[in-house]
């Protein structure tokens, strides 16, 4: 095998970059790669790359993506503060019937303890923390998220069934983790009624 | 050559790695039995995480730190055939590391650091938690500083001659790491220490978490390098033949040290303080670093093919069977392999992006990581201790028919331990819970699976009192025989006899690590100092 030393051969910075990524070349093309190795790496490398690429084709056209809006928020004074003051949280639709969902995880509950969504129905959940790092899964659904004091997470997805389901917390927040759920009904689209027709219900049936 | 001073400084770090290994073993199966809440008596979440917390902190950094360290020392000295450079720094820095143990231990045994081995803030433990954590570190450092000393040594006592493979891979992983620790000790010394001394009020947890995510994908490579280490130079000609290629190994250990660093996010993809591009990139690099791992697995089974025609072996799959399967190193690398492929589908789940929100922080996880660590990378250690126990001690193993079922115990323990594990998290199980109270029909689902987890952790329970057992008749068997056996490294099919300097050398590639992690960490870490962002103050558990 013949080694050939990487030397300077041009003296500008350019010059210097090019020669060292030639010489670079022709140093790995001086080293032994059996042809059976030489195959599996190239697999290796198509298999990689093919998941590479569902992955980023993925989030740039269709935007699949994990929550990731960063926006903070001082943890210490929700209850101060206008979104996440107790009377704000909880399931709300605007105007254009978008469907907001704001919910203060705490040790060792998610607050409100209980709430009703539509199922097929785009939803944007937004979780903060009043104390520790807390994390939160419904089960059988990718709703999940860490809740990051500081931090406002916020996901939007969408419940294809109907159903009850628990909502965990899943990341060690203190002796009482596993106490840490709540309760969240999805709702068949139809029967779902939105909170401020809800509350006009209950003042007629008074 | 006399070696007494390197097998005493190796002996001793692997006996305080095993002695942390055991009493962890005893709290896994401990924890799995409180968990399945089969035994309400047992029901107690005070010692469950305490518990908990010193199984992790024992497993994932006791046991590793030290048995990477004695192990090292003697790869060093016996494959460079040089002394270790400052014996008297070197026990220095076991004894740094050892009272750094014992200093986080007592918080941990006494409850005061139920912040499990993630130790994520705003929850705060004991401060001689921390104290603790940052002396075995700062110990592990100094094992560093004497294996790059001795790599540049050698180089320069032997100019242009390839530094044997043994060598290299351990200094890569020296190198490895130094970087690796920047993260946590940056996040220890700057937010965790000064918050639990009440020198500061708050820290940033996201800050916290994005320097923690720098250390906690390299970890796993510094845990592993060692396993890794023994594929290529022992198992090659254990199984009676050569190593495939020597060239590309140490490709493989170059890119895994360098795309190891760069790709921590993938640990955060549900967090909300890191943007969606970033976490991109990470999870891209995370696919890389995958390349490194199909090469090894390739390059071991192609050596153990090479062993086993070199055995008469003839077929296609002829010869697997002539291999030598009561070598306990032969036996070790394949059992590690099977787990390597299966915990290695698992982990292409974990790094893809968006498919990762199904399983994440769910007990998937632990399943995940059991198989792959205390699968594939622990029993690999087991391997090298058989192997190396005899020579460190100068007795021969007292059975090596022990030794087989011992490793064929931990496969099949960690078998009926993790699959049933990678389900629960499957039906929706969070990680890191003491008993199951949730009032819903789904946790109906889980019994079972519970059920199968403790007959799994009695197996490994098992398997690892043979293996103590194992190494210590060995050290106390009374033989008076001379015993002549010396270390073998596997020699090449084709033996290297000169590289290029970037292949026999870290000066690049150290060069190339720090533009990476600038590129992958820089903006991430920078953006909290220009946010407005909020701390939080210390909360207890």
């Amino acid at each position: 095998m013949k080694i050939e030393p990487i030397t300077p051969k041009n003296h500008d910075l350019i010059g210097k970059v090019v020669d060292f990524i030639r010489d670079f070349c022709t140093q790995i093309r001086s080293v032994h790669v059996d042809h059976l190795e030489r195959k599996w790496i190239n697999i290796a490398l198509l298999v990689v790359g093919l998941l590479v690429a569902i992955i980023t084709i993925d989030a740039f056209f269709h935007g699949i993506n994990p929550p990731s809006k960063v926006e903070t928020i001082d943890s210490a004074k929700l209850h101060l503060s206008k979104e996440f003051a107790e009377s704000n949280l909880g399931v709300q639709i605007d105007d254009q019937g978008n469907i907001t969902i704001r919910m203060v995880a705490g040790r060792y509950s998610f607050f409100p303890k209980h709430i009703a969504v539509p199922a097929e129905t785009k939803l944007t959940f937004r979780w903060v923390s009043m104390d520790v790092l807390h994390g939160v899964h419904i089960p059988m659904t990718n709703m999940s998220t860490m809740i990051v004091p500081g931090h406002v997470a916020e996901i939007t997805t969408s419940f294809p069934k109907p159903g009850e389901y628990p909502v965990l917390c899943n990341e060690y927040c203190g002796l009482g983790h596993n106490h840490m759920w709540s309760n969240i009904s999805v709702v068949a689209k139809e029967d779902w009624l939105a909170p401020s027709k809800l509350t006009a219900n209950k003042e007629i049936k008074q | 050559m006399n070696d007494a001073a390197e097998r005493k400084l190796a002996l001793s770090h692997l006996w305080v790695a095993f002695i942390a290994f055991i009493l962890a073993c005893f709290m896994g199966e401990y924890q799995v039995l409180e968990r399945s809440g089969f035994i309400p008596a047992l029901e107690s979440p005070t010692v469950y995480f305490a518990s908990v917390s010193t199984h992790g902190v024992l497993m994932a950094f006791v046991l590793t730190f030290f048995f990477i360290m004695g192990f090292s020392y003697y790869i060093a000295t016996t494959s460079l055939k040089m002394p270790v450079w400052n014996y008297k720094l070197a026990w220095t820095g076991f004894w740094i590391s050892l009272l750094g143990t014992v200093m986080a231990a007592i918080p941990l045994l006494t409850g005061k650091a139920s912040v499990l081995y993630t130790f994520y803030l705003p929850i705060q433990a004991h401060v001689a938690f921390y104290l603790g954590a940052t002396l075995l570190v700062v110990g592990s450092w100094i094992w560093c500083v004497i294996m790059l000393v001795m790599f540049s040594q050698w180089k320069k006592a032997n100019p242009k001659q390839p530094v044997p493979l043994a060598m290299f891979a351990t200094a890569a992983n020296a190198m490895l790491w130094l970087w690796t620790s920047v993260g946590v000790a940056l996040e220890v010394l700057f937010q965790a220490i000064p918050l639990a001394l009440g020198w500061m009020d708050t820290v940033d947890p996201g800050l916290a978490r994005t320097l923690f995510a720098w250390t906690l994908h390299p970890i796993v490579y510094f845990w592993l390098i060692p396993a890794y280490t023994a594929f290529y130079v022992f198992v090659p000609k254990q199984a009676g033949g050569f190593l495939f290629s020597d060239e590309v190994a140490r490709a493989a250990f170059i890119v895994l040290a360098v795309f190891a660093l760069p790709i921590g996010f993938h640990h955060l993809y549900m967090d909300p303080e890191q943007a969606k591009g970033w976490k991109l990139l990470h999870g891209i690099g995370t696919f890389v670093v995958a390349v490194p791992t199909l090469v090894t697995g390739f390059a071991v089974i192609a050596s153990l093919e090479i062993a086993g025609r070199l055995r008469g072996g003839k077929g296609l799959f002829g010869w697997i069977g002539s291999l030598p399967w009561t070598n306990s190193m032969v036996l070790a690398v394949i059992l590690a392999l099977l787990m390597l492929i299966l915990g290695g589908f698992g982990g292409v789940i974990n790094a893809s992006y968006a498919m990762n929100a199904m399983i994440h922080n769910t007990a998937w996880v632990p399943g995940h990581f059991h198989l792959i660590f205390a699968g594939t990378t622990v029993i690999m250690y087991f391997a090298i201790a058989y192997y190396l126990w005899p020579l460190l001690v100068q007795k021969p193993l007292f059975s090596n028919s022990m030794a087989l079922i011992q490793l064929w115990t931990w496969f099949i323990g960690m078998g009926i331990l993790t699959t049933p594990w990678h389900v629960l998290g499957l039906l929706g199980q969070p990680r890191r819970i003491s008993s199951v109270v949730y009032n819903t029909l789904l946790t109906l689902a889980w019994k079972p699976y519970e059920l199968a987890m403790i007959f799994g952790g009695l197996i490994l329970l098992g398997s690892a009192c043979l293996f103590i057992y194992n190494l210590a008749k060995t050290q106390l068997n009374p033989v008076t025989e001379e015993f002549t056996q010396q270390i073998e490294y596997a020699e090449p099919v084709h033996p290297v006899t000169a590289l290029p300097e970037y292949l026999n050398d870290f000066k690049l590639w150290n060069k190339v690590i720090a533009v990476l992690m600038v590129i992958s960490f820089g903006v991430p870490i920078l953006q909290f100092f220009f946010m407005d962002t909020f701390g939080s103050p210390g909360w207890g558990y």
